[in-house]
């Protein structure tokens, strides 16, 4: 298709003028920007707190910040990327926006309602911005009572009423994407002939819809503890300190595979596409999201080994920990025997999936570390954690997010990235990510523990290299910010299907049309059939 | 072949296909939201069962201070509610407006009543000083620290409780409103039948709130 031809043709994009347009938008797609743009801030507000907490770390000493001010940037720092960067990321913006695509549907359910969740993430994130400007939050992200609830002065209110409001955007996401599966199938869709995303982006709402109320429901106590004076969690009652654990982490924990699910959807999606085959094992691979969303519910407890939890207890929840990484593997085994005898292309988007894959493998395997109650022992609240929790949020969600942005860029926008920066950012962001992160296992297992800014001497070289690190990260993640704004003008014109892929949102126009495709499509093949592309590269210059 | 959404009735939305298919999504949307619901008292439930666990008997002394009598009353006003919330649905059903209007007056005013005994028992708790915090006083042994627990988790369960009740109180204004715009008809009265399972699962909730903070004690009189 010429350009001429492309500016013609009325896309959502054209489809409506001026500010009133996107802000009471009902189209999926547009919402999706939205949470796009959205979200993007946030993590830019996120990386502020977070290049304050590397810098305050080059000297053992703590001469940046005071301890109270080190104390509330990793708490907004936790705060910002948890809820409101990571949780909406992937579902709420690639999710938003392709879901419907993918299962050949006009819109989701329930428009209204999903414009309703991006306000409700805005607003919850007005009430965060409030507090983080106001004088900032000290408790950490995980709120552990008694001290949020009797001690802290800071701005937990506020903060946890922001996160009580995003959480129910998560909810009516995650109900509206369940809704939508169910229900707004194109003829011919069946369950097993859905994209595998589609399949992670439904364990993912199951997630969602079934842990977001009891973290609702828990900051509500709080906040009524703080301000009513109830004490269902106040020791001098006769309270319980160890039952907020319980109910945090009963929504927490699972809420890292509202975060690492949408990416593994995408990795699926990637893996396949640049590798001209069908995903090796799709009912496994399918089933191990299912199951990675169930197990998840069981597995809180890992959570509570030193919090006085029955050693009974611990040792159950360390054995069902343990399970977990049976469908994660099962993922990373099936993707890699889908690449046996692929033809591979080394585009940006499989890039990130091989980091995905390599970064995950590293956070994964760290995980049965830590699920073990002796070695957690050992590794309880220090860097050891952090690190490990950095390479499954970091390594894992962002590299699947950025590589799933950079995969439907050209369908959202209509315009290809330019492939030599996004190569050159991929590799960057993956150094930059290692040299940040691996000395932290190490600086961990020497005992060096979390939330602390004045440690002794010895640590400082590894300390000084995960701030290297991190500022080859922060170049790794601006790069995009500007070349795919840049894109947006200047890229080369995408074409429906610049990847050769046999996704349905690839047979629509790009950008697409308002509702989707022109003609519903009817679906009489099974998800990745590349049978007719056998041997053939993608195209990539 | 599905080309083009082919409009069957007006409240039909252009993402559907067809009003079965609509129906059938908001019935889903429902019931997937009532299972949030039930999480989100769900953990208000679980902290119940382990302080009533650990203070079995604070929790039976607590309980028998609120009044049965009232509380009885009030469960029947509900499930007075639940019903004439069925018959507008059925009216609903019917397409008969005029029914539809009766029923839903009757259910409002059924829930009023609810909130309004409500308010009234604590008020009553108030001047017991049975609300937890510095006023907070009852005599006997544990009583004054672990029946703020009891009274603590009391507010909270029938305080989120009453605000899901005035919840469904300005949902049933807006369908008398919608009712008297002549949106429903019987083939399309979708928004009464949601509404009508929002009321009964917050009914139901009474129904589980009722027998634990009020008749956990009564044996023996």
């Amino acid at each position: 298709m010429t350009p001429a031809l492309a500016e013609e043709r009325e896309t959502y994009l054209s489809a409506g003028h001026g500010i009133k347009s996107w802000l009471l938008t009902k189209d999926h797609k547009r919402i999706g920007l939205l949470y796009l743009f959205t979200v993007t801030l946030f993590f830019f507000i996120g990386g502020v707190f977070a290049t304050l907490i590397r810098l305050e770390l080059l000297s053992p000493h703590g001469n940046l910040v005071s301890s109270e001010t080190y104390n509330k940037l990793f708490t907004m720092h936790g705060v910002v990327m948890v809820f409101f960067f990571l949780l909406p990321s992937i579902p709420a913006t690639l999710g938003n926006f392709f879901l419907p695509l993918m299962i050949g549907a006009r819109d989701l359910a329930f428009p209204r309602i999903n414009l309703l969740s991006w306000y409700l993430l805005v607003i919850g994130g007005l009430f965060a911005i409030f507090a983080m400007v106001a004088g900032g939050v000290d408790t950490g992200w995980t709120f552990y009572t008694p001290y949020s609830t009797s001690y802290s002065n800071t701005w937990v209110i506020a903060t946890g009423l922001g996160i009580f409001i995003a959480g129910f955007s998560s909810i009516l996401t995650g109900l509206n994407f369940i809704v939508t599966v169910h229900r707004m199938r194109a003829p011919g869709m069946t369950w097993f002939r859905m994209p595998l995303f589609v399949w992670a982006h439904y364990a993912t709402a199951l997630i969602q819809v079934l842990g977001t109320p009891v973290l609702a429901v828990t900051l509500v106590l709080i906040v009524c503890e703080r301000t009513l004076h109830i004490g269902i969690f106040d020791p001098a009652l006769g309270g319980d300190p160890v039952l907020f654990q319980h109910m945090f982490w009963f929504y927490s924990h699972p809420a890292v595979y509202i975060m690492i699910l949408p990416a593994m959807g995408v990795i699926s999606e990637l893996v396949s596409t640049f590798s001209r085959k069908a995903i090796f094992g799709y009912g496994f691979v399918a089933f191990s999201s299912v199951a990675i969303a169930v197990l998840g519910f069981l597995v809180w407890g890992h959570h509570l080994f030193v919090s006085g939890q029955s050693f009974f207890a611990g040792m159950v929840f360390s054995f069902l920990s343990y399970f977990v990484a049976i469908p994660s593997a099962i993922k990373v085994f099936n993707w890699t025997a889908t690449l046996y005898k692929g033809s591979i292309s080394y585009a940006t988007p499989m890039l990130y999936a091989f980091g995905f894959i390599g970064l995950f493998t590293i956070g994964g395997l760290t995980g049965l570390f830590v699920a073990c109650l002796g070695i957690d022992v050992h590794v309880t609240d220090t860097y050891f954690v952090v690190a490990h929790f950095h390479y499954i949020m970091v390594g894992g969600a962002i590299m699947g997010y950025l590589g799933g942005l950079h995969f439907w860029w050209p369908k959202m926008t209509g315009r290809m990235y330019p492939e030599g920066w996004a190569k050159l950012s991929a590799l960057v962001i993956f150094l930059g990510f290692n040299l940040t992160f691996f000395p932290q296992f190490i600086l961990g297992y020497l005992g060096m523990p979390r939330r602390y800014h004045v440690y002794p001497d010895e640590f400082q070289v590894l300390h000084v290299l995960s701030t290297a690190g991190a500022s080859v990260l922060a170049v790794g993640y601006l790069m995009p910010l500007i070349y795919l704004t840049w894109s947006l003008k200047y890229g080369a014109i995408a074409g429906r299907n610049p990847w050769k892929a046999t996704g349905l949102e690839w047979q629509t126009e790009s950008p697409p049309p308002v509702h989707n495709f022109d003609e519903i499509p009817i679906v009489t093949r099974e998800a990745y059939d590349y049978s007719a592309t056998v041997g053939q590269e993608v195209p990539v210059d | 072949m599905i080309s083009e959404p082919h409009v069957e009735s007006p409240a039909l939305r252009e993402q559907f296909n067809s009003a079965e298919q609509q129906k059938d999504a908001s019935s889903l949307g429902m019931w997937v939201f009532l299972i949030t619901e039930v999480m989100f008292f769900g953990g208000m439930f679980l902290a119940y069962s382990v302080y009533r666990s650990t203070y079995p008997a604070v929790f039976g002394a607590a309980s028998r201070t609120l009044n049965t009598t009232i509380g009885a009353l009030n469960t029947a006003v509900l499930l007075c509610s639940s019903f004439t919330m069925v018959l507008a649905v059925r009216a609903g059903q019917l397409g008969r407006r005029k029914q539809i209007m009766v029923f839903l007056i009757l259910t409002l005013i059924l829930g009023m009543v609810f909130l309004g005994v409500k308010g009234y028992e604590w008020n009553e708790k108030f001047q017991e000083h049975h609300v937890p915090g510095p006023s907070f006083h009852m005599d006997g042994p544990g009583l004054q620290d672990h029946a703020q627990l009891f009274f603590s988790l009391y507010f909270a369960m029938t305080g989120l409780h009453a605000l899901h009740m005035v919840v469904g109180v300005g949902l049933l204004s807006f369908l008398l409103y919608q009712n008297q715009r002549g949106k429903f008809s019987a083939a399309y009265y979708t928004p009464i039948d949601m509404v009508g399972l929002y009321w009964h699962f917050v009914d139901i909730i009474w129904i589980y709130l009722f027998p634990l903070l009020y008749l956990i004690d009564r044996h023996g009189g």
